[in-house]
């Protein structure tokens, strides 16, 4: 009679809990699975189900010009937030976990500041900075301000990798004569490099996915692939949003499977 | 001998505790240079990101339109309909997509809580992949499923339950039901965590004294989740209050809420004074209910994030 946690209740009795609770779980997924059917439709419409299957908007991604430079952006600023957003926070996270700095609470603050800040004010402010330096459609400027969006995702990930790891083996190697960095390098990174990988992970889909930021920092040649869409959503609901949404999720999927995995073996 | 225990005494006397401890001091203050060396690159660019630009627009505000000193940029909060009505949608949407949240979020985090490990691994990937799943994404398929010849349209006409479409998509319902989808994952994932830690001892020795499933969950399952959705429940809060894609997206334009407001005083009216001021405030609101919450509950509203 008794449930999975040893109560005294059984699972008849939660059926309703069940119910409910699955209704939530269909409205959170349902979306994101009527869009992916959708993208396969033949219509202009919209249907769903959709009469008649077809690749047609895939084709109308894959071809435009336009669609195609701004994935390739979205891309290239992606990967390089990830490959900059990575060691620094990583960096940041080894230091925060000696926790022997005197400032550590405000240290953490600062590095968690993009998650409490309004991003809506995030992008003002880089804007108006970016506009005295020049650095508004540019590359650089998206990497460095996706980058401080990223920072806390990997600092909090390579922390949660670090405080289950036994700092003492790094004083061990040291002891031995080991340098400073090849002591990390040897010993604590291959310990911690599963976390370090989820980190950088979540760096590249923060920046891939980024909105806001960029709506107001990107534009011309830099456009970002999610500045195109907000823009083209603003305007009439295209079904290759359909097609360009569904590779999003594949993505997303792609790249959580991958940290997941990393996670687990960690 | 006298010599000789002179000289002990001068090695480890007092004074070579004193060197002792001063070579210490030094190795320790090099160390935490290191440390902050390690730190440097990240604090820099988040200060120059975020605090740099936040404070230049701060110090922007305190100016009008001729640039003489005023209050003017906030003064105009209280003056204008216009602003004020921004105030009220912004809080009437935060309120109302919280409440859904809540009512939502509570039976699913209650239901993960219970299942098995594995089943609720599994359920857990359905919370967490629209968690990562693009916000642009999600709202174009909401936009998808409620517009006017949308799916839910479609549906209920062609099952005769109603005749005219329902105008779901491009209004307030639009956004609520948008942006409650959107953050639902944000009450979830911390209420889900903090439920997994209330010991199931308390509930079984409240079964044991002849409480029934429902009393054991009021008197004792409920108060102890009472901090993980207290948690939930700010950080859904507050990101309303700065939301911006969804609204811009889903409310047709009649629906403008705080961030929207920020986006058109700054682009298409380029008054960065008024813009600004209206940042400020929002970060204000933002850290008080923050703050109000740590202090009441001495817990961190963004751990959400380390609980995925």
């Amino acid at each position: 009679m008794s449930g999975d946690i040893g109560l005294p209740i059984s699972h008849r009795q939660r059926l309703w809990l069940y119910g409910l609770g699955g209704l939530v779980l269909l409205f959170l997924i349902a979306p994101s699975v009527i869009i992916v059917i959708m993208s396969f439709s033949d219509s202009t419409l919209l249907q769903f189900p959709p009469q008649q299957w077809s690749l047609r908007w895939y084709e109308s991604y894959f071809q435009s010009l336009e669609w195609r430079d701004a994935t390739i952006v979205s891309v290239k600023v992606a990967v390089m937030t990830a490959l900059v957003a990575t060691p620094l926070g990583t960096a940041a996270a080894y230091a925060i976990n000696r926790g022997t700095l005197r400032f550590n609470g405000t240290i953490n603050a600062l590095l968690t500041a993009s998650l409490i800040v309004p991003v809506i004010l995030v992008g003002i402010g880089t804007f108006f900075l970016y506009a005295r330096i020049g650095l508004n459609n540019t590359l650089t400027g998206l990497v460095i301000a996706h980058t401080v969006q990223a920072l806390p995702l990997v600092v909090l990930t390579v922390l949660s990798g670090l405080r289950s790891y036994d700092m003492n083996q790094e004083r061990v190697a040291r002891s031995l004569g080991a340098g400073r960095i090849a002591a990390f390098w040897q010993v604590t990174m291959p310990q911690i490099r599963f976390s370090i990988v989820s980190g950088a992970l979540f760096a590249f889909i923060t920046s891939f996915d980024e909105v806001v930021v960029s709506l107001f920092i990107s534009g011309g040649e830099t456009t970002t692939l999610t500045r195109r869409m907000f823009n083209a959503l603003r305007d009439q609901i295209d079904p290759t949003i359909a097609a360009i949404s569904t590779c999003l999720i594949v993505l997303s999927v792609l790249l959580l499977s991958l940290a997941q995995i990393f996670g687990r073996r960690h | 001998m006298s010599a000789q225990s002179a000289l002990l005494k001068e090695i480890a006397g007092p004074a070579g505790q004193d060197l002792n401890a001063q070579a210490l001091r030094a190795d320790a203050r090099r160390e935490s240079l290191r440390l902050l060396a390690l730190l440097a690159p990240s604090l820099f660019l988040v200060c120059a990101i975020i605090i740099v630009p936040i404070g230049w627009l701060f110090w922007l505000s305190l100016f009008d339109e001729t640039g003489a000193f005023s209050a003017a940029n906030y003064a105009r909060f209280f003056e204008q309909a216009s602003y004020i009505g921004t105030f009220i949608t912004t809080f009437k949407v935060a309120f109302i997509v919280t409440g859904a949240c809540v009512l939502l979020g509570y039976p699913l985090a209650y239901m993960l809580s219970q299942l098995p490990r594995r089943a609720a691994s599994i359920c857990l990937i359905f919370v967490i992949l629209p968690f990562w799943t693009s916000v642009l994404v999600r709202t174009y398929a909401w936009l998808v499923i409620l517009q006017r010849k949308g799916l839910i349209n479609s549906w209920l006409i062609d099952l005769g339950v109603i005749s005219q479409p329902l105008s779901l998509a491009n209004n307030f319902s639009g956004v609520v039901i948008g942006m409650t989808h959107i953050l639902l994952p944000f009450l979830v994932l911390p209420l889900y965590a903090s439920m997994k830690t209330i010991d199931t001892d308390c509930l079984r020795a409240g079964m044991n004294l002849g409480a029934g499933p429902a009393a054991t969950f009021r008197q004792i399952f409920f108060p102890l989740s009472l901090p993980g959705l207290a948690s939930g429940v700010v950080i859904v809060f507050v990101l309303c209050l700065g939301f911006f894609v969804t609204p811009a997206l889903m409310g047709g334009g009649k629906v403008v809420m705080w961030a929207m407001r920020m986006e058109q005083t700054t682009s298409l009216y380029s008054n960065w004074g008024a813009g600004a001021a209206l940042g400020v405030v929002l970060l204000v609101v933002t850290l008080a209910l923050l703050g109000l919450f740590q202090w009441l509950l001495g817990a961190r509203a963004t751990g959400v994030w380390s609980s995925r």
